[in-house]
């Protein structure tokens, strides 16, 4: 099963499962999305459960919200991670902070889906990775799945979550797992373990990450679509790497970071988005605070440029295995 | 013809040191508007968004087919909540004043908007105010001293410490979280009110807003999707006039009334007199009644004027004449109310002055409880342990930390 396909039976498995459950969002009903993720929710959930909007981001996160206040859980897509910001004030000032102003008395359960990431000729305006800004705000969680099997566990771990939960797809694993190369041809899930996805009701809890190879010379902490490009980077340099998967960026699961840089005492951080004040310096700052007498050679960070996504110069600006694996050369000879 | 693009700059009619001027208020006569069928096509009356209803005459009494031939007892009762919101922002502004609240922000000369709203509308109906409707709280039953321990952010602040004064809530009275933040319960209040649609219950939701921060992109949203979707919530504007020291003009008041947006949006826009009890508990009725039969939503426009400073670090003599609010042609809604009781005989000066007397006791005494539960400068704190719950439903490991960390800062 492709990611589509898993976040598509999660919602498809929540939407039968709970009542409660609505998806709203542009083009998700009649159309079924433009990625294809929610394709026959409508037809079969009907139109009150599965609603097209506006495009509204703003409009449909402020709806999410007064529905969830109003006993829903409404599972909110906004079609490009890029276009978020119009919602950036419900979500900011709204959505993450009503429990805390109310004391709990109000609260609203909203799950926002939206992919991101780069790779598919998407451009300054579809390809960004905004995680960073939304771990900087307290009271939403923020997760990514990796693979189809964590998609689908994760997309229902959120719908049942009682605090609001940004959902972020790294797009270019949608239809197979992607190791950096845009130049080899496209390697479908069947292929992989992770795209190995359960039927029926299971959850992949918020809040853990997950070891996906073990290794003793260097742990690579990374997630979303630079999990895949930095295994085939290790696998390339012939490097014992243990490679984790955070999958849930907030809350941070610090402990399997953590025993894993005591072990290695080498540690690369791997993320697609901008580098300055990007989620890998809060990695390594916490990293470096529970690890430093552990650590052989400075942390070592890999990135997008600080630079818009290029449209022309798309693979010069992913962090491709080219720089994971001067990056790892680097880290593993203390420098 | 100009021979070039201008810039137009609005100007207040009336600055500091200039008479008041309300020459470019419209009005009608009380009861010259029609009151159509609450099930009319939106295009066939849109007049309602440039007339305005209203149902108080010169002579106290109530007039025309918006007339809402409410009993003694109901007048009654509106009268009491508008005064008690009068006499305790009067007197929560003096708390300010010596100290003991850091906040406040009255809604004096405005007290229809919210009392007749919120009787007109049912205990179900969920409300999402924004700060300037403390009214609704009164309807809703809260109790003074909750709303002061609130105000005092004390040990039995309903926010547990977190909100600015003002910012209240009621689970039980139906009332949204109030957000510090401008216009952006408004598109919630819709959502609110889409979820109600789509669970099959009747009841619907109402919000309020500033014509001020009607100017924010969440009033458009507000008013699209409650469009889009014919949901059953009230949308209310109410234009007091004065956005801080910006009047209504800078949220373009000045080419078109507010309410002129609902039909732009395909849904009826009425503009109402604010300051007259029973045109707003009226208007309000009507627009329940057209959302509870399917009809969909309705922008209200409240004409009223914010008689008061906009907050206690406001000073509205800096921008605008002093005797701006004696001049205002739709004058105070309490005195209104209270002559139109008076009139009928239902009502007089003595019993109106016992009454002020008595809720003048009432929040005194109901001050003097809430006060022995904290106040900013003396007596017991809340529980600093408290800042780190409620921002996930579960402590996360990292906020358990630092909640180590405060405790060992601070012994």
């Amino acid at each position: 099963m492709n990611m589509i396909q898993a976040l598509n039976a999660a919602m498809d498995l929540m939407l039968g499962r709970d009542p409660a459950v609505v998806v709203l969002g542009q083009d998700v009903g009649y159309f079924g999305g433009v990625f294809r993720v929610t394709d026959g929710l409508q037809r079969k959930h009907g139109q009150h459960r599965v609603l097209d909007t506006p495009i509204s981001e703003g409009g449909i996160v402020a709806a999410a919200i007064g529905m969830a206040v109003n006993g829903l859980r409404p599972v909110a897509e906004i079609q490009f991670a890029d276009y978020i910001y119009p919602a950036y004030d419900q979500i900011v000032s709204e959505l993450a902070r009503l429990r805390y102003r109310s004391a709990g008395a109000f609260a609203a359960p909203v799950t926002i889906r939206t992919p991101c990431g780069g790779g598919i000729r998407g451009g300054q305006t579809h390809s960004q990775s905004p995680e960073a800004i939304f771990a900087h705000v307290c009271g939403i969680k923020v997760v990514m799945p990796a693979t189809p099997y964590d998609a689908k566990g994760l997309l229902i771990a959120a719908i049942e979550d009682d605090d609001p939960v940004i959902f972020l797809e790294p797009k270019r694993l949608y239809n197979g797992p992607f190791d950096g190369d845009p130049n080899k041809p496209a390697v479908p899930w069947s292929t992989h373990p992770g795209g190995e996805v359960p039927d029926g009701y299971y959850t992949v809890p918020i809040g853990r990450a997950e070891i996906v190879r073990p290794g003793a010379a260097v742990t690579i902490v990374s997630y979303g679509t630079m999990v895949h490009v930095a295994e085939a980077a290790a696998r390339s340099l012939g490097v014992d790497a243990e490679i984790i998967d955070v999958r849930s960026i907030v809350p941070l699961d610090v402990e399997t970071l953590a025993a894993s840089v005591a072990k290695t005492g080498r540690c690369l951080i791997a993320h697609e988005a901008t580098r300055f004040a990007g989620f890998g310096a809060e990695l390594i700052a916490t990293i470096q605070e529970r690890c430093f007498f552990n650590l052989e050679a400075p942390i070592e960070r890999v990135a997008g440029w600080d630079t818009p996504y290029p449209h022309a110069f798309e693979w010069e600006y992913f962090p491709g295995q080219a720089r994971v694996v001067a990056a790892l050369k680097r880290v593993l000879e203390g420098r | 013809m100009p021979r070039r693009s201008r810039l137009h700059v609005p100007r207040a009619p009336a600055r500091p040191g200039e008479a008041p001027d309300f020459s470019y208020v419209r009005l009608s006569a009380a009861g010259a508007v029609a009151r159509p069928d609450v099930g009319s096509p939106a295009a066939d009356i849109e007049n309602l968004s440039v007339e305005l209803i209203r149902v108080l005459d010169d002579q106290h009494r109530a007039v025309g087919a918006w007339n809402p031939h409410l009993d003694v007892d109901t007048l009654q009762v509106g009268l009491r909540h508008m005064l008690l919101t009068r006499v305790f922002d009067d007197r929560m502004v003096r708390t300010q004043r010596q100290g003991k609240i850091s906040f406040y922000m009255k809604s004096t000369g405005e007290e229809a908007v919210a009392v007749a709203a919120g009787l007109a509308l049912r205990p179900n109906d969920m409300l999402f105010p924004s700060y300037r409707q403390q009214g609704l709280q009164f309807v809703r039953g809260a109790r003074l001293v909750d709303l002061m321990c609130q105000l005092l952010s004390n040990t039995h602040d309903m926010c547990k410490g977190r909100q600015l004064p003002v910012m209240y809530h009621s689970v039980p009275g139906r009332l949204f979280s109030i957000s510090g933040n401008l216009a952006t319960q408004f598109p919630q209040a819709v959502g609110w009110a889409m979820a109600a649609a789509i669970k099959g219950e009747d009841d619907l939701a109402a919000s309020w807003i500033g014509e001020g921060s009607s100017a924010e992109a969440d009033f458009h949203h507000a008013l699209l999707f409650a469009s889009v979707y014919g949901a059953p919530v009230i949308l209310n504007v109410v234009n007091n006039q004065w956005a801080i020291s910006t009047f209504q003009g800078y949220a373009g008041g000045e080419q078109r009334s507010f309410a002129a947006r609902g039909p732009a949006y395909g849904m009826p826009g009425l503009r109402v007199d604010g300051n007259d009890f029973l045109a707003v508990y009226a208007a309000t009725a009507w627009a329940a009644e057209r959302a509870r039969k399917g009809a969909g939503a309705t922008l209200i426009e409240l004409v009223t004027y914010r008689a008061a400073a906009h907050s206690t670090s406001d000073d509205p003599t800096r921008y605008r004449p002093k005797e701006d609010y004696e001049r205002w042609p739709l004058g105070d809604p309490v005195e209104r109310l209270k002559q139109h009781l008076i009139a009928q005989g239902e009502w007089s000066e003595q019993r109106h002055a016992a009454l002020s007397t008595e809720l003048e006791q009432q929040v005194a005494a109901a001050w003097t409880e809430a006060a022995s539960y904290g106040t900013l400068t003396e007596g017991p704190r809340l529980d600093r342990d408290l800042m780190f719950e409620d921002v996930f439903k579960e402590l996360p490991g990292h906020l358990a930390e630092q909640r180590e960390q405060l405790r060992r800062e601070r012994g």
